[in-house]
């Protein structure tokens, strides 16, 4: 069970997506783990041949526990090549392998499971109630599973002696993680902390005609102006963008801002928008809205919750005007961004009005100091008087 | 299409947005985000959703007057909701 984000100290195994036998390239989804930042999508870094399931469907394990077993090296046989044995009866759950025999493939003919046909509805229905779809008949469309489906498998299960977690103390639970992980980076993490106004008069100018221009569904928000700025500033003061591994911080070469995004039920996560500098602010508009949907509905996926190399929060437009992030490690910076508000500003000896934003930096002293702190944020605001440029 | 039709379909889709919130308690002349835990993110998809069930161009300029539901329903109303 990986350690998906700071916080998470267990999760519970929902679902596979693979089988004993299958080949696994890296970044395919392996397995659905419910947290308590909601579904998230497992992914395979390494390439191999998966060997063994360790941990069924339904349970739930602290962090670090082997899930299953992969077989690095690659199988020598094409796959399918000779006849498989009868194959399993679908949908029936996998049988337990055993040892399997070195070049493997096992019967990985017609019952590829590949994308579970099930119903969004049923599957959240089967998480909450602790089924694994794999094992339940569909008798919708096609075999797909639909609610009562699920429904019917639950009244078959209420006998069994393993009730469903309860949803209970996910509040109590979450706050509890979330303070050790915050209580951990204050205690290790030197914080040291930056603020500064920018004027956002040309960026929101600027969006306002850009907008104009884009059919509702590209319409940019001005977040995702401020998080193009944070990741291409980063370039001139790339320390900001590494992470702590041991006793030393490693410079990472790409930049992934993570966003943090505040969930419905309480608490927040906070993804990883892959490559956000090469990304153009359309593309990166389209990422942001697609992660803060998967955020709040599910769907995450692993390395959006590990990869991120900085932090960038807001508080949105309800609240207040500053924020001090509370770094997340490994990461050593956190970037906030209070709403946006107008004020009188003293632009070339004249007093006028001004949408403003406050940006802040907290970082981590034994990584940088206040002066190329300051350095990062005078770039973020540079950066956001060209706005066409972002 | 009627402005029942129009708000049963505004209704609906602020239920896609915040599920969590209670619409049956929502004050119809208050704003959203005075009464729902709505942020930006959240406003834009319920402008896209309202573009795409009712076939109506909104203008950035015009998401003030999306506000509230009233707002809402004389709004996409006039723009010929349909």
């Amino acid at each position: 069970m990986p350690i998906l984000t700071a916080d998470m100290s267990a999760g519970t195994l929902i679902e596979w997506r693979k089988k004993p036998g299958d080949a696994l390239e890296r970044g395919d989804i392996i397995a659905l783990v419910e947290t308590d930042k909601g579904l998230i999508d497992i992914e395979v870094f390494t390439p191999g041949v998966l060997e063994r399931i360790v941990v069924p469907p339904g349970t739930t394990v602290p962090t670090g526990t082997v899930l299953a077993v992969i077989r690095e090296e690659a199988p020598v046989g094409a796959p399918a090549a000779a006849p498989a044995p009868p194959a399993p009866a679908p949908l029936a759950p996998p049988p337990h392998p055993g040892p399997l025999p070195l070049t493997g493939e096992r019967g990985a003919a017609a019952d590829a499971p590949g994308r579970l046909k099930i119903s969004p509805l049923a599957r959240k229905l089967a998480a909450e109630l602790g089924i694994d779809p794999v094992t339940v008949r569909g008798t919708g469309v096609g075999g797909a599973i639909r609610r009562e489906d699920i429904e019917q498998a639950a009244a078959a299960l209420a006998a069994a002696p393993e009730k469903p977690r309860a949803a209970l103390d996910r509040s109590a639970r979450l706050r509890q993680a979330i303070g050790a992980a915050m209580a951990r980076s204050k205690r290790e993490i030197p914080h040291y902390y930056l603020a500064t106004t920018i004027d956002m008069h040309r960026a929101m100018t600027w969006l306002a005609e850009e907008n104009l221009k884009r059919p509702v569904t590209d319409r940019l928000l001005y977040g995702v102006l401020l998080i193009k700025a944070v990741a291409l500033a980063l370039k001139e003061v790339p320390e900001l963008n590494s992470v702590w591994r041991g006793n030393e911080p490693v410079l990472r070469p790409a930049v992934h801002v993570g966003v943090a995004i505040s969930l419905r039920g309480g608490g927040l996560v906070a993804p990883a928008l892959h490559d956000t500098a090469g990304q153009s602010i359309g593309d990166l508009m389209r990422c942001f809205r697609d992660l803060v949907l998967r955020a709040r509905s599910g769907g995450l996926r692993s390395s959006e919750l590990s990869d991120s190399t900085i932090t960038v929060t807001s508080l949105g437009e309800q609240g207040v005007e500053s924020v001090f992030g509370v770094i997340f490690p490994p990461q050593v910076a956190i970037v906030g961004f209070g709403k946006i508000v107008e004020r009188p500003w003293a632009v070339g000896g004249r007093i006028v009005a001004r949408p403003l934003v406050t940006a802040t930096l907290s970082a981590d002293h034994r990584v940088s100091d206040g002066h190329r702190g300051g350095l990062f944020l005078a770039a973020v605001d540079r950066l956001l008087q060209e706005p066409a440029l972002l | 299409m009627t402005r029942d039709q129009i708000r049963a379909t505004v209704l609906r889709t602020l239920g896609e947005i915040a599920p969590e919130a209670d619409l049956s308690t929502l004050k119809s002349d208050v704003s959203f985000r005075d009464q729902l835990d709505v942020d930006s993110m959240d406003l834009l998809n319920f402008v896209i959703a309202l573009h795409a069930a009712l076939h109506v161009d909104i203008p950035e300029v015009d998401y003030p007057k999306l506000a509230t539901l009233d707002g809402c329903v004389d709004y996409l109303a006039d723009a010929g909701a349909r």
